[in-house]
């Protein structure tokens, strides 16, 4: 037949890594050579496609039929059925939520069809090891066309734009930019922060991995405005690919010209480096950041003085995020004006979201800024796992706060969410359901940020630990109202003094929980009760005696042998005993074990 | 590889790169013809009707337009289906395209830009 040659995509970010990509990649190359087909189909290896939970995800061209879930076996049919004879593997297909397989995925199933990619368009399209796939997507004209332009056109652009930063705090990026155009000074620096390190965020990490080149190409352009020779991507040493493909990109922007001397004959020259982080979080923090970079210890400074006036050692510095630096090419190549088409007056754009938690479809998704929480979480994230009921949605990592379920229709942009008491962040979004205790979440955060917090400043490293302990203590059943108007206290309190960033957010999981969820406190310290039946202190698993058949099923997977019964006779847990871990919830067959709270008193059961 | 000095060099890359990119069927298409190739259009003779698709479009020289295969449309009575999306327009999707009346579809509907209204039976987005 004389179709065009077939050219299979696998996704090859993190997740569809861990799900077991290389060995469905391998099967495919050997496949295709048993059949003598290995000259004519290409197997490429390409960036996040963004349905992680669909991984390993595999795209054959020129159909586009889009196979998910795949295993060596089903790389083994594909080859056999779809390649060699032309027909689609039903089974291996996006099933859509009606049950009909999908085979062009990226037009018609709402995952896809809702969002509009702009940082993440190369996202499962090009290999991002080969520059000229990137050039063939118009990669590198923007910076051409911004040689030609003064440097403070290319910054007025930007403005016009709207662009704010992606890493969480909106501020805008041309007039960043200005700020450090301004200062006169022989070297300049220019900077990506890379360090991406919120709980259940792969944003950043996903658009290094499949479109290193965007990045680069939005970082030699800062470079050109703000009149910079020299470029750095602060990346943590957990995201190795990244690494690995920004390498490359880098070395195959050198070979073409697009990082060295005179680029473009433009008179204009720059280069970038790779520095590696050891992964504490406070070095996504700048000025910690440019600590790293400099060898020194990664501990945040007192600002001002600005990056953009002191920055990288003394110089004047533009540090930005990833996601901005990816939207800077197309802001220059389509014009602000057509950036404004998207997203709302004050937050123009997209936002790239890591959805994750209790939502159907997790994985990474780009929207127009103002879309809501309704569209994203049950539209493009297909709803709650089991359709149970929203309880709330935690945006910006151990920054952010939690917006319960009542707000659902509220616009995504970076004011609306403030006002809420949470923040845009860096995009992960982590979605909750009724069975998620708010104290619990609250808690797990601020032992991220105490681990986390650097011990420079004292209302950080000392607060946040007070605050720690008080959840320790509500959690546990042990909290009075005192403890909760000292802990909202205390949060007020680092949230105002601290140095930087890390300490003057990490309140913000408590103090928003508090806001909206406070009857959920008041019931841990008043009724010892966990609504949520989530702390361990507060519950009780126990059995039915009227639905337990006595299969033994629960004696035998329990780890401390603290439920006892003879065979077909009713089983109880001694309570004095259990450690709570829910193994007996899970193998029951009868639904005769549930969890009751408050914790029952131990005595009475073991008598 | 030599460095790019020039908007021209760099388009000269863009295009050799494209024409790569475009046996994937992705960009640059004038429009795309689908065959669904579902058991049931499979039966009805899709493969001979694909084939007749192929060749027209070869012998009138056009190369902007992708076919491709997709499953079953779920008109199973009127098959085989096949769907002509052309830039600008709404989706056609015919029915019962006999080999014959592929090549009619080829030459009217992707070359002239007439609709082959006897063989319509749906229009528009679903």
């Amino acid at each position: 037949m004389p179709l065009a040659t077939n050219t299979i995509l696998i996704c090859a970010g993190g997740a569809c890594i861990s799900a077991g990509e290389k060995s469905v990649k391998n099967v495919f190359e050997e496949e295709l050579k048993r059949y003598g087909l290995n000259e004519l189909v290409r197997v490429i290896e390409t960036g996040c496609m963004g349905a992680c939970t669909l991984g390993p995800i595999a795209v054959v061209y020129p159909e586009g039929v889009f196979y998910q879930k795949l295993t060596p076996e089903a790389a083994r049919e594909i080859v056999e059925e779809h390649v060699l004879k032309g027909r689609i593997v039903e089974k291996y297909l996006y099933q859509a939520p009606i049950g009909r397989p999908v085979p062009r995925v990226f037009e018609e199933i709402p995952f896809f069809k809702k969002q509009v990619r702009i940082v993440t368009r190369n996202l499962g399209v090009i290999d991002p090891t080969k520059i000229e796939e990137y050039i063939a997507r118009d990669g590198y004209f923007a910076l051409a066309k911004a040689l030609k332009m003064k440097p403070e056109e290319v910054i007025r652009e930007i403005k016009e734009s709207g662009l704010r930063g992606r890493g969480g705090a909106g501020f805008p990026t041309g007039l960043k930019w200005e700020l450090a155009a301004k200062q006169k000074s022989e070297r300049k620096f220019v900077v990506c922060n890379a360090d991406e390190g919120d709980p259940g965020a792969f944003m950043d990490r996903s658009v290094l991995e499949g479109d290193p080149h965007a990045v680069l190409e939005g970082m030699i352009i800062a470079g050109y405005a703000i009149g910079a020779q020299k470029g750095y991507v602060y990346v943590r040493a957990e995201y190795p690919l990244a690494i690995e493909r920004l390498s490359i990109a880098i070395e195959q922007a050198r070979e073409y010209g697009f990082l060295g001397e005179n680029i473009f004959d433009s008179g204009f020259s720059f280069d970038v480096e790779i520095r590696i982080g050891a992964g504490a979080f406070v070095c996504g923090e700048e000025t910690a950041l440019m600590a790293s970079i400099e060898g020194e210890r990664g501990q945040p400074r007192v600002k001002p003085p600005y990056p953009v006036e002191r920055g990288l050692w003394g110089y004047p510095t533009v540090i930005n995020n990833v996601e901005t630096f990816a939207n800077v090419p197309w802001i220059i190549r389509n014009g602000a004006k057509e950036f404004r088409k998207y997203g709302t007056e004050t937050s123009p754009g997209t936002k790239v979201f890591a959805l994750a938690g209790k939502v159907k479809n997790t994985g990474l998704v780009e929207v127009p800024m103002g879309i809501t929480l309704r569209e994203l979480i049950y539209e493009i994230g297909g709803g709650i796992v089991g359709d149970k009921k929203l309880k709330a949605v935690q945006t910006g990592g151990p920054s952010g706060g939690c917006i319960p379920a009542e707000y659902i229709d509220v616009p995504v942009d970076f004011e609306s969410l403030q006002k809420l008491g949470a923040i845009m962040g860096s995009g992960g979004m982590i979605v909750m359901d009724e069975d998620d205790c708010m104290v619990d979440v609250a808690k797990f955060f601020l032992q991220f940020t105490v681990d986390e917090s650097c011990g420079k400043c004292t209302p950080c490293r000392e607060g946040t630990k007070k605050m720690l302990e008080i959840l320790e203590k509500i959690t546990a059943g042990e909290g009075t109202e005192e403890d909760l108007v000292e802990l909202e206290k205390l949060a007020n309190v680092v949230k105002d003094t601290s140095l930087c960033g890390l300490g003057q957010t990490a309140p913000n999981p408590v103090l928003s929980t508090l806001r909206y969820f406070r009857e959920e406190y008041l019931a841990h310290v008043l009724e010892k009760k966990c609504p949520s039946k989530k702390c361990k202190a507060l519950i009780s698993y126990v059995i039915d005696p009227s639905k337990c058949v006595g299969c033994t099923a629960c004696a035998k997977v329990c780890p401390v042998q603290c439920i006892a019964g003879e065979v077909r006779k009713v089983h109880t847990i001694n309570q004095a005993e259990c450690v709570r871990c829910g193994s007996c919830i899970e193998v029951c067959r009868f639904g005769a074990i549930s969890k009751v709270t408050p914790a029952l008193p131990v005595e009475e059961v073991v008598s | 590889m030599g460095k790019v000095k020039s908007l021209e060099e760099l388009m000269k890359i863009k295009e050799q790169a494209l024409r790569e990119l475009q046996m994937r069927g992705e960009t640059g298409k004038r429009g795309k013809i689908t065959v669904a190739m579902g058991t049931c259009g499979i039966a009805a003779g899709a493969k001979e009707t694909l084939r007749a698709i192929v060749e027209a479009l070869a012998e009138h020289g056009i190369s902007d337009v992708a076919v491709v295969q997709s499953g079953c449309m779920g008109l199973c009575e009127v098959e085989p289906t096949v769907e002509v999306r052309m830039e600008g327009q709404d989706p056609i999707v015919y029915g019962r395209v006999t080999p014959e009346n592929a090549r009619r579809i080829v030459k009217m509907h992707v070359l002239e830009g007439r609709v082959v209204e006897d063989l319509v039976v749906r229009r528009g987005e679903v």
